[in-house]
């Protein structure tokens, strides 16, 4: 159980440059998630760090040790595959048994037959046999151990490449997409185990995958990365709250943020009318800290806005989609001020509303400002929209 | 008894003919071609027939004890045995070093693949006089590129002991470039994580990668490249009858060639065919081996 210390790493595939200067601190113990969209290099990151490419320039640290030009099997990591990527030809024990093998039987020791009269390695294949049944039995998947990889369902082949990971006790455990071949349900069910996994073992923890939800819910923290850099690393709550950038604060959330484009006027925000036959402009009420001129995009979640009356509201819309989630509806809002529709979570209880209803959206919370380039401005006053106390009694009748 | 089957259906139901219309022309043609011609062939193995005779006698299993007390019989089926026992883990093994070279390669490797393919495409009967230009003793190219180092010459298909190793070798020149390309595709097939759970289990050696993922994942290729190999080797006539007829003094006398030899060249067709009954009989094995036991134990999906 180690830490790891990326720093400064680049990689590039001929021309197209994938990783640039990255740096990453993994403490010990911690699961990490690193998030990203495909082709973000997260992927490339992770087999950097297990040793499958070599990066150009920067180190990679796990523990004491600099690992950064040893082979894999040098470097003591497990990686899990989203495709598993067990032997077909080995039955379970066996797959499980290879890097034990690999590493405590030497060349001479794992020819067959070897063990007819060495007595050694029969020692060590007894040794083997324990670890084995013991990493079996955390895992539930004793009663699989003499079958091949193609009787078992994709959620017990999982939990067999956990296996061949931990069965000899690494350092840290990569792990890329390694849900992403299970079906929904069992996709859930398995993130729970993976996160009770973790704790039991307190191992260190390096998971990539493109599921925001995935990292939301495991992660000790989630390093956001886009176009080979990292955009942000922090806690799963600050990601999602803070954002430091536009692309993290799309990228991570489900709906997807709302947002509305805007520029800066004389230190003020103005949000865009984009019918040009009127030419009323919505000014809010906020300062930011930006030059004259600048395109901004205020961004706020669905669950930080709520449906109003029409007449108030600076933000107002046609609803043209209605989510039913059961425990609550998700109201989509046609807004011309808006880069898409504007989707506004309500409680299943609240007063329906009509597809093709005029309704307005007030903001309840300070919403996020970023320039249009992607980072994030600070924001000064207090967001006036309309008063939320006024707007209840309208809406029963959209 | 009428009332107890009050609603007897009729019993003449109508033939589909449908299916038969349909499978009549493949039907015929296999027939024609394939089981006619055997059945012909079982028959005429119990019979003293020759060729262009007007009658035949019935003689039983005469020509298979015949066959079995015929010295010249067991020498032909030894000289196929030894043949194939050379030309068929050579070509297999050749084939895929060359395989695991080429795809370890960068560049070049259409050229090579093409180049090291091209006798398979190659006509056997034209390649085999070429050789014998090759392979001449006075103006031989060979003979000449020895001489010129100050080696031994030697009269390469008229030596005993020395022709066969040299039909043998034209056999795996000509077979291993089939087996290199059915290798290559089984290489390509093989998942790539694999080779990377291989290194991050320990595997670092290419030794190591090979005996872990690739030699076990290319089973199934392996296997069907052994026995095709297995079923060419046993059908050895082209080279032979070009290059040796047989000789010298029959040591490179093959299976095909007796039954050739004693069907076509001494009219002895009842003889040629329980010949030729045995050659079917070792190819059938080859076969049952190959789907009954060993694809069983090579498949995994």
């Amino acid at each position: 159980m180690s830490a790891i210390v990326i720093q400064k790493i680049s990689k590039s595939f001929g021309a197209t440059s994938v990783l640039q200067d990255i740096s990453l601190t993994i403490k010990d113990g911690e699961f990490v998630s690193l998030l990203g969209p495909s082709g973000c290099g997260k992927s490339t990151l992770l087999r950097l760090i297990a040793g499958l490419d070599v990066a150009e320039r920067g180190s990679i640290v796990v523990g004491q040790h600099d690992v950064t030009r040893l082979l894999p099997k040098d470097r003591d990591l497990a990686m899990v595959f989203q495709s598993y990527a067990l032997y077909p030809h080995l039955s379970i024990y066996d797959n499980i048994a290879v890097p034990l093998r690999m590493r405590r039987l030497n060349a001479w020791q794992r020819l067959p037959g070897v063990r007819l009269f060495s007595r050694l390695q029969q020692k060590i294949e007894r040794e083997i046999r324990q670890d084995i049944h013991e990493v079996a039995a955390t895992l539930g998947i004793e009663a699989l151990l003499p079958r091949k990889p193609a009787q078992l369902s994709g959620g017990q082949r999982q939990r067999v490449a956990l296996g061949r990971a931990m069965v000899r006790k690494p350092e840290a455990f990569l792990m890329d997409e390694p849900l992403s071949n299970l079906d929904a349900k069992l996709r859930v069910h398995m993130r729970s185990e993976l996160s009770q996994l973790h704790r039991t073992l307190g191992a260190t923890f390096l998971y990539v995958t493109h599921d925001q939800a995935e990292a939301l819910t495991m992660s000790d923290r989630i390093a956001v990365m886009m176009e080979g850099s990292i955009l942000q690393y922090d806690t799963p709550d600050e990601i999602y709250r803070n954002p430091n950038d536009l692309r993290v604060a799309e990228f991570v959330g489900s709906p997807r943020i709302n947002m509305l484009q805007g520029w800066v006027r004389e230190g003020k925000l103005e949000i865009l009318e984009t019918e040009h036959t009127t030419l009323s402009r919505s000014y809010l009420d906020l300062a930011v800290d930006a030059p004259h001129g600048l395109g901004v995009v205020v961004a706020f979640r669905s669950e930080q806005c709520s449906l109003v009356s029409a007449e108030q509201a600076v933000l107002k819309g046609v609803v043209t989609h209605l989510e039913n989630l059961g425990s609550d509806t998700l109201v989509h809002v046609s807004i011309k001020q808006a880069k898409d529709h504007v989707i506004v979570r309500v409680a299943a209880q609240a007063p329906r509303v009509k597809l093709g209803a005029l309704v307005g959206v007030s903001v309840s919370m300070l919403p996020l400002v970023f320039s249009e380039q992607g980072p994030r401005l600070t924001v000064k006053a207090a967001w006036q929209v309309a008063a939320p106390a006024t707007l209840a009694p309208a809406l029963e009748t959209a | 008894m009428k009332t107890l089957k009050p609603h007897a259906p009729k019993q003449r139901t109508k033939i589909n003919w449908a299916p038969l219309y349909l499978l009549g022309p493949a039907l015929v043609l296999m027939v024609m071609f394939l089981l006619g011609p055997l059945l012909a062939v079982l028959g005429l193995s119990f019979t003293d027939y020759q060729l262009g005779a007007k009658a035949f006698n019935w003689i039983g299993v005469e020509n298979f004890i015949e066959l079995y007390q015929d010295k010249n019989f067991w020498r032909s089926l030894r000289n196929t045995a030894f043949y194939s026992v050379v030309v068929v883990p050579t070509s297999v093994l050749l084939g895929l070093a060359v395989a695991l070279l080429i795809e370890a390669q960068k560049s070049f490797k259409d050229f090579y693949r093409t180049i090291f393919f091209l006798p398979v495409m190659a006509t056997l009967i034209a390649m085999a006089i070429s050789w014998q230009f090759i392979l001449h003793p006075t103006f031989g190219f060979l003979n000449l590129l020895l001489k010129e180092f100050g080696l031994p010459t030697h009269n390469w298909l008229r030596t005993e002991g020395l022709a066969l190793w040299v039909l043998a070798a034209i056999g795996i020149w000509n077979q291993f470039g089939f087996n290199m390309v059915l290798f290559l595709a089984g290489l390509v097939s093989i998942p790539r994580h694999l080779y990377d759970a291989a290194a991050m289990d320990g595997a670092s050696t290419a030794f190591e990668r090979f005996r872990l993922v690739t030699w076990p994942l290319l089973g199934p290729v392996t296997l069907f490249v052994v026995v095709i190999t297995a079923i060419r080797s046993f059908q050895v006539f082209d080279t032979v009858a070009i290059l040796t007829k047989g000789g010298p003094s029959k040591s490179t006398e093959v299976l095909l060639y007796t039954m050739y030899a004693e069907g076509f060249e001494f009219f002895k067709s009842g003889y040629a065919s329980a010949v030729t009954i045995v050659f079917l009989v070792i190819v059938l094995a080859l076969t049952l081996i190959k789907t009954r036991y060993l694809e069983k134990k090579v498949h995994y999906v």
